[in-house]
């Protein structure tokens, strides 16, 4: 279980893989801390020396411009030193394998990798062979787990919205596909959230997905109904081997978020969406730039949850107990 | 046993002398904050109080870890050019006062600082000294204070637990 390396005997968290398992007062923590952060994103000096003199590479074997460059910025508000590695020109392109490009960086002292891989379990995998020093965060592992933008999504609802107990959250699209989603659900529950929902096309959605504790529907119009928060997914063409959906048209007629099928929510409701956004795909521009639209604050606060994410994996590296 | 009112009393005198200079009231999370807002409304200072968390300061986070109960640093005024009175409830080694220094110059370059505690106690392992003190005490091995509050504030001393 990946829970099981995650955590260390103390209850302390050694590497940050996955949201499931994590407990309510374990994302509480988070994104109070991160609530912290947020206003040191507002100084003049936006930057603190909690991380001084720790290395963090930041391992992504996948595109990716928000979230590599939110942990980027996150480390330098800490005053880490951060290092970009991209697969494009990186050695596992000459045929080095993962695990060995891994132990050369440790070699360079190492104190933090930051991973993305198209290949589900890739972070887990390194989290097991790293010294016990090294931390591993995975900010995306193929269909697995995005848990670090699972919990900048629970600390935007949570600023906007108060709470969860009393919520109704619709997560839409390409469930199938999405770490995002599960990574979401997994939060969801944990916090105990009145609803959550899934909306898609019986093609995009995960079999099982009741079992995580979601309902699924096949219609926007049931599915919307009197929700609080609408989550909306990108459609991962790059992932989908054959044909998952009619048409791109077809799509976004059936399944699009128009300011129309916004109406059908709760009047207060907010709308989110982790990136990149495939306008007049899976969201029209009217919504996506719309009043209930918090897509930009998600990115914001994707720094700040970022940020408390390195400092609670960074400050729990000693075995001393707490002196006064 | 310290009377904390006296201690309080005490201190607003010594804060009194430096009101030509409109300093502006820091207080440190938490028993720093009670004291200096007991002291903002005895001295009837005009700028808002500003309080301090230094939880992303701290010399020994490499050590301890991140404290989950992290409170949000609040200076409602700008420190650019002000004279500051700095408010703890006990200075003991001088590393609370250190990582607090640093945050300030995080904010502004101030005038000038003055550290005002509750209670001077020995132990220090810093070059830092108060400017206004409450009360001063000297502790078995051992021992620590601790303050409590925020109403009404008391101070116990304690038996360190290892």
């Amino acid at each position: 279980m990946i829970t099981d390396i995650q955590v260390d005997d103390h209850g302390r968290h050694r590497h940050f893989l996955t949201t499931e398992g994590l407990s309510a007062k374990a994302i509480g923590e988070i994104l109070d801390t991160a609530e912290s952060f947020i206003s040191v994103g507002e100084r003049e000096i936006k930057k603190v020396p909690l991380l001084r003199g720790k290395t963090i590479v930041n391992l992504f074997f996948e595109a990716s411009t928000r979230t590599r460059t939110t942990f980027e910025i996150a480390g330098k508000r800490l005053s880490a030193d951060i290092i970009n590695i991209n697969t494009s020109v990186s050695a596992t392109q000459k045929g080095e394998s993962l695990l060995d490009t891994v132990r050369n960086l440790e070699a360079m002292h190492t104190d933090l990798f930051v991973v993305r891989h198209p290949v589900s379990g890739a972070a887990d995998l390194i989290a097991r062979s790293v010294p016990n020093h090294v931390h591993v965060v995975n900010a995306g592992d193929g269909r697995h787990a995005h848990p670090t933008q699972g919990l900048l999504d629970m600390f935007t609802i949570r600023r906007y919205k108060g709470g969860f107990a009393n919520l109704k959250v619709a997560i839409v699209g390409d469930v199938l596909h999405s770490r995002v989603a599960r990574s979401q659900i997994h939060a969801l529950t944990a916090l105990g959230t009145g609803e959550v929902r899934v909306i898609g096309p019986r093609s995009l959605l995960p079999f099982a997905v009741e079992s995580l504790g979601a309902k699924s529907y096949t219609t926007m119009a049931e599915g919307l109904a009197g929700v609080d928060v609408i989550i909306m997914l990108r459609l991962q063409f790059e992932r989908m081997s054959g044909a998952l959906i009619p048409s791109a048209h077809e799509y976004f007629s059936l399944y699009g978020l128009t300011p129309e099928r916004l109406a059908l929510a709760d009047p207060e409701a907010i709308v989110m969406h982790p990136g990149p956004m495939n306008r007049g795909l899976e969201i029209a521009s009217e919504v996506a730039d719309g009043p209930q639209s918090v897509i930009l604050p998600q990115v914001t606060f994707g720094i700040a949850v970022r940020m408390a994410i390195l400092a609670r994996l960074a400050g729990a590296a000693g075995t001393e107990t707490k002196s006064p | 046993m310290i009377d904390v009112e006296e201690a309080l009393a005490r201190m607003a005198d010594g804060i009194a002398l430096l009101k030509d200079q409109r300093p502006v009231m820091i207080g440190i999370h938490t028993g720093g904050v009670w004291v200096a807002e007991r002291l903002h409304h005895r001295l009837g200072l005009a700028d808002a109080l500003g309080t301090l968390d230094i939880s992303f300061y701290r010399d020994d986070f490499s050590r301890v870890g991140m404290n989950p109960q992290v409170k949000t640093s609040q200076l409602p005024v700008s420190l650019e050019g002000r004279h500051i009175v700095l408010v703890d409830d006990v200075l003991h080694t001088g590393r609370t006062i250190r990582a607090a220094l640093n945050e300030i110059f995080d904010f502004a370059r101030p005038a000038s600082i003055s550290l005002a505690v509750l209670i001077v106690r020995d132990g220090r392992e810093l070059p830092i000294q108060p400017d206004v003190v409450g009360a001063a005490i000297a502790l078995r091995p051992g021992e620590h204070l601790k303050l409590t509050g925020p109403n009404p504030l008391g101070i116990k001393i304690m038996e360190k637990a290892e």
